[in-house]
């Protein structure tokens, strides 16, 4: 491919200049807010802020509760813990359920297939009743156990069916060879095919972070100790019946933001390639 | 986990006596915040220094805390006690979440604060503070606070200029609940004798009339938000606006106010009645210990914890004595409010009065903010009532449906143990059926459990008639209503075709926009030689990062009438605000403009790994051939894409069917339920019309059959897209 001339490369940059501050825009006003010393507003487009604070920082990063301890801290380990085991438990089974899917043959395979697809059909808002349910028979209710299974499940469908799409599209001839040189399934499993779906591990390890990261209805409803609620729950009490305290909300917004977007700078090199939502690749 | 499992086996090993009861603590559930909640933290630990009682508080999201109490209490994992608006008390009744104040003393409080706790002459809870509505008057421009609608009338000219953007008086006037004062001002009534509501009455009309009068003359800002009535306040621009007690510690240092009860409408001789809230401190029916929580509730909401409420926590205590005390009597905000509270209507605690805000709403956005004249919009309301009030359909016989079911798993195994018999053995179909089921059981396991148990417990819902706690049988009587659009001519808002149309166009806009502008940045950015592409995926990559709750409050802000970005960014370019959320095409628009932040990363990503497996080969013999770059697209490009975008295309059309978040948030589905897609219309269903969850999971198993009609198609999409790849 030749290469493009100067005046097409300067369109460009100008076009992804001008997408990027669009995108950005809403981002620099949650900014805004969060470094504003008021709740106070103005009409006007302007997204930065005339006066700089960090009060709004402070005071959510050093909430106490009624007792005195730092719940924040308390609340961001239990973020991490949540999330991270959403992660592994997640991947475990969505890896072992896609290779099996992909590669193995079985009754009921396309049906199970499709059910998953399906059940991502069903508004999720009416599931909760019996989730409790089940959670309170199972005695995991007001247990980190019990909300990350919850989450690791709900994310399931997604990654099995991304994980299968990128399996489905690695050359068996790699796993026969392995075969042959003695290798059982599993290992082939493990040795052959893992390291080959690192992107697509990637993309979905994300997906399940994300879900157990950004979640506060279920996790709300199923704890009982404020020092284990995660960070959205903390985040919600800024939103109250009367009023709603925006700088901190904001402020609050961004902390729990920052670790997703790390994240996806971390991983956006394998994003491109490890996203295939079951489809097929060339 | 491991700890609870432990104790469990130990509690049921020892029998339950063995752990004293005097060692838990009593559980308080609340979701206060600030001054409210360092004086229940006080009041407690007084409690506990008087009584030995420990008390453990939770404080919870409001937003989160009524589902979290009607789903804990009933599986005995509730609190002791806890805190809430008395209104929804005729819902945790029929629950049976609480129980019966047996120790209030009648006489401690104010009488119509017990009365608002009453259900068939029965009090539960104690009454704690009351919420009532008043007139703030900023002293330095009003010397004088009106006691009379006439004077008002009278002083309004000289202190409003709304070019300048000053108003005599500001408050939030779409909201029913600011306006009900005027409607019970004006004479009118909500219910009537047989506590039906009645929309359509002279004083509807009559309180209607003249608040549009006073936002035409521009004495009230249009379309008030809390922050706008807060931000004129304090800037010294509202001379004088209505709120509450929550309202004080919003007020700017600078600012002289006091406060005053609502003036008398001239035209009737009454008062401006608003509503009387009571928080409340509930006992829970499943509390183990109810002496000691009966005593808990009542502590807080008498003598000490009164004083503290009252100083530290700025509630108007429902305690009768608490007003003997000098510290309250000198406190003008408290002693104001208390006198507001005495004209104060109790909201009533009915389930007809929960179904009676989403008409009021409609009725007075029709009247201020569209041009429905006051005198039609009470039949508006009532229309919009009759149609949210559903009666029970009679009992349908679960018999056929059992024999249903079992006829089909007959059906389906017989079908089933038939067929293999025609081809080949088991084993030799499926040689590695023992692995494939030890890889595929962990994760089969715990979606059976937690997804599809769930799933078909909702489609089973859908056959049930629920109303305050209880399920009967219907049959399919729930889809009859929706599908034939009962009550209402399928053009309106609340049926279920207008919905679905709805629908349909918002997913069909969002994917089209989400694959366009991922698409067409995936092109640019696709070229390996563009400097400073790793930095431009990451900036515009970030939407999709942001929790989209947070996305969708975010973009409602910048949907703002008077604070918003979007017409910050219209003034700075010489145009008029609008008003995004009055009219449909612009509250539509301002959804769609949301979902498309939020989801042109995904596909943007999606497509940029598709182009990259298109082999350049192609693009270079194309060349050779002479064809031109639009050309090149058309045919090698926009074919190979289709197998690698169709399926991203599948899932995003789900996902955008069924965004709940932006609906709810940004538009919150006005004008008048216009904008609300079918997940949000089942949650309003749900959660918002007194728990109709059977007529939701209806509105659920509609919305699953949609999508899997369409499923269905896309999949013949794929196929021939398939076979158009050879």
């Amino acid at each position: 491919m030749n290469r493009p001339s100067r005046l097409k490369m300067a369109a460009i940059h100008a076009g992804l200049t001008l997408l990027c501050m669009a995108t950005l825009y809403p981002v620099l006003w949650v900014v805004k807010m969060a470094l504003s010393p008021t709740d106070g507003l103005a009409l006007t487009a302007n997204p930065f802020p005339e006066t700089v604070t960090l009060e709004h920082f402070r005071q959510v990063l050093s909430g106490t509760d009624a007792a005195g301890r730092w719940v924040f801290g308390r609340q961001l380990l239990a973020s991490i813990v949540v999330a991270g085991a959403t992660t592994l438990v997640g991947l475990t089974l969505a890896v072992s359920a896609a290779y099996a899917l992909s590669r193995f043959r079985f009754p009921g395979k396309d049906g199970g297939m499709q059910a998953l697809l399906v059940t991502q059909m069903f508004p999720a808002t009416l599931m909760m009743v019996p989730i409790y349910s089940i959670l309170q028979k199972l005695h995991l209710l007001d247990s980190l156990t019990g909300l990350v299974l919850v989450y690791a499940t709900t994310a399931l469908p997604f990654c099995i069916w991304n994980l299968k799409g990128y399996f489905d599209t690695l050359p068996r001839e790699l796993e026969e060879a392995a075969v042959m040189d003695g290798a059982s399934t599993f290992q082939v499993f493990v040795r052959v095919v893992l390291p080959l779906a690192r992107p697509a591990l990637a993309v979905t390890a994300l997906f399940s972070f994300m879900t157990a990261w950004n979640e506060f209805i279920l996790a709300a409803t199923l704890l009982n100790d404020p020092s284990r609620f995660t960070l959205p729950v903390a985040l919600q009490r800024f939103v109250g019946e009367h009023k709603v305290e925006w700088g901190k909300f904001a402020a609050g917004a961004l902390i729990v933001s920052a670790p997703v977007m790390a994240l996806f700078f971390a991983l956006q090199k394998h994003l491109v390639g490890g996203l295939t939502a079951g489809g097929v690749k060339g | 986990m491991s700890r609870w499992l432990g104790l469990a086996l130990l509690a049921t090993a020892l029998s339950a006596h063995a752990a004293p009861e005097t060692e838990k603590p009593l559980k308080l559930w609340h979701a206060y915040r600030g001054g409210e909640e360092a004086a229940l933290v006080q009041a407690t630990k007084l409690f506990t220094s008087k009584s030995g009682v420990q008390v453990e508080l939770l404080a919870l999201p409001y937003d989160a805390y009524a589902a979290k109490l009607t789903n804990a209490i009933p599986h005995g994992v509730g609190p002791d006690v806890f805190i809430f608006n008395h209104e929804r008390l005729r819902n945790f009744h029929a629950m049976h979440l609480v129980a019966p104040a047996s120790g209030l003393a009648r006489e401690d409080y104010f009488p119509n604060a017990v009365e608002a706790l009453e259900v068939d002459g029965q009090v539960y809870g104690y009454p704690m503070s009351l919420k009532s509505l008043a007139l703030y008057v900023n002293t330095k421009l009003v010397p004088q606070p009106p006691e009379t609608t006439d004077a008002l009338l009278a002083m309004l000219p000289a202190l409003s200029d709304a070019d300048a953007g000053r108003f005599g008086l500001a408050y939030e006037s779409g909201d029913f609940y600011f306006h009900a004062g005027f409607l019970f001002g004006f004479g009118g009534e909500l219910f009537d004798a047989h506590g039906r509501a009645s929309f359509d009455t002279q004083g509807m009309a009559r309180s209607l009339a003249f608040v549009k009068d006073l936002q035409d003359q521009r004495f009230i800002p249009q379309e008030a938000s809390g922050a706008l009535v807060k931000s004129l306040f304090n800037d010294g621009r509202a001379a004088m606006i209505i709120s509450g007690p929550w309202f004080a510690g919003e007020i700017a240092p600078n600012v002289n106010y006091r406060v005053v009860g609502l003036p008398v409408v001239s035209a009737t001789n009454i008062p401006i009645r608003p509503f009387l809230g009571v928080e409340t401190a509930y006992v829970s029916a499943r509390s183990e210990r109810a002496e000691q929580a009966q005593a808990l509730a009542r502590f807080i909401s008498l003598g000490e914890a009164s004083r503290m409420r009252a100083m530290v926590g700025r509630q108007i205590p429902a305690d009768v004595a608490a007003y003997t005390l000098r510290e309250v009597q000198e406190d003008t905000l408290i002693s104001s409010f208390r006198e507001a509270a005495r004209h104060a209507t109790p909201m009533p605690n009915t389930l007809e009065m929960a179904r009676v805000w989403e008409p009021m709403k409609l009725a007075l956005r029709a009247v201020l903010q569209g041009g429905t004249a006051p005198q039609d919009a009470g039949a508006l309301a009532d229309r919009r009532y009759r149609a949210l009030h559903r009666e029970r359909p009679p009992d349908a016989s679960p018999l056929p449906w059992l024999g249903l079911v079992g006829a089909m798993a007959l059906g389906g195994s017989v079908w089933v143990l038939r067929r293999p018999a025609a081809t080949l053995p088991f084993k030799q179909r499926y040689p590695d059926v023992a692995q494939a089921v030890a890889y595929i059981t962990p994760a089969a396991a715990g979606v059976a459990v937690l997804v599809f148990v769930p799933f078909a417990v909702g489609l089973s819902l859908s056959l049930f008639h629920h109303e305050a706690g209880e399920y009967s049988f219907v049959g399919l009587a729930n889809f009859v209503d929706i599908l034939a659009s009962r009550g209402y001519s399928i053009t309106e808002p609340l049926s279920f075709y207008f919905t679905l149309a709805v629908t349909l166009l918002w997913a069909v806009v969002n994917v089209v926009l989400h694959v366009s502008i991922g698409l067409f940045l995936a092109l640019l950015l696709k070229d390996p030689l563009l400097k400073l592409r790793g930095v431009y995926r990451v900036l515009l990559i970030i939407p999709w990062a942001v929790p989209n709750y947070i996305t969708a409050l975010m973009w409602k802000g910048m949907f703002h009438r008077q604070f918003g970005a979007i017409n910050g960014l219209l003034v700075a370019l010489d145009l008029e605000p609008v008003s995004w959320f009055t009219r449909f095409s612009t509250a539509f628009a301002a959804n769609v403009a949301t979902n498309t932040w939020l989801g042109f990363p995904f596909m943007m990503v999606v497509a940029l790994g598709a182009l990259q497996s298109i082999p350049q080969e192609l693009y270079e013999a194309a060349e050779v051939d002479g064809a031109s770059k639009w050309t090149q697209f058309r045919r090698i490009t926009l074919p190979l894409l289709r197998p690698a975008m169709l399926p991203a295309v599948i899932l995003g059309s789900v996902w955008t069917f069924n965004m709940f978040n932006i609906i709810y948030l940004v538009s919150g589905g006005e004008p008048g339920g216009g904008t609300d897609i079918l997940v949000s219309e089942a949650y309003r269903w749900a959660f918002q019309r007194n728990e109709q969850y059977g007529f939701a999971a209806a509105y659920s198993v509609l919305i699953f059959v949609v999508l899997l009609i369409w499923s269905a198609f896309t999949k013949r999409l794929m196929r021939s897209s398939s076979e158009v790849m050879g």
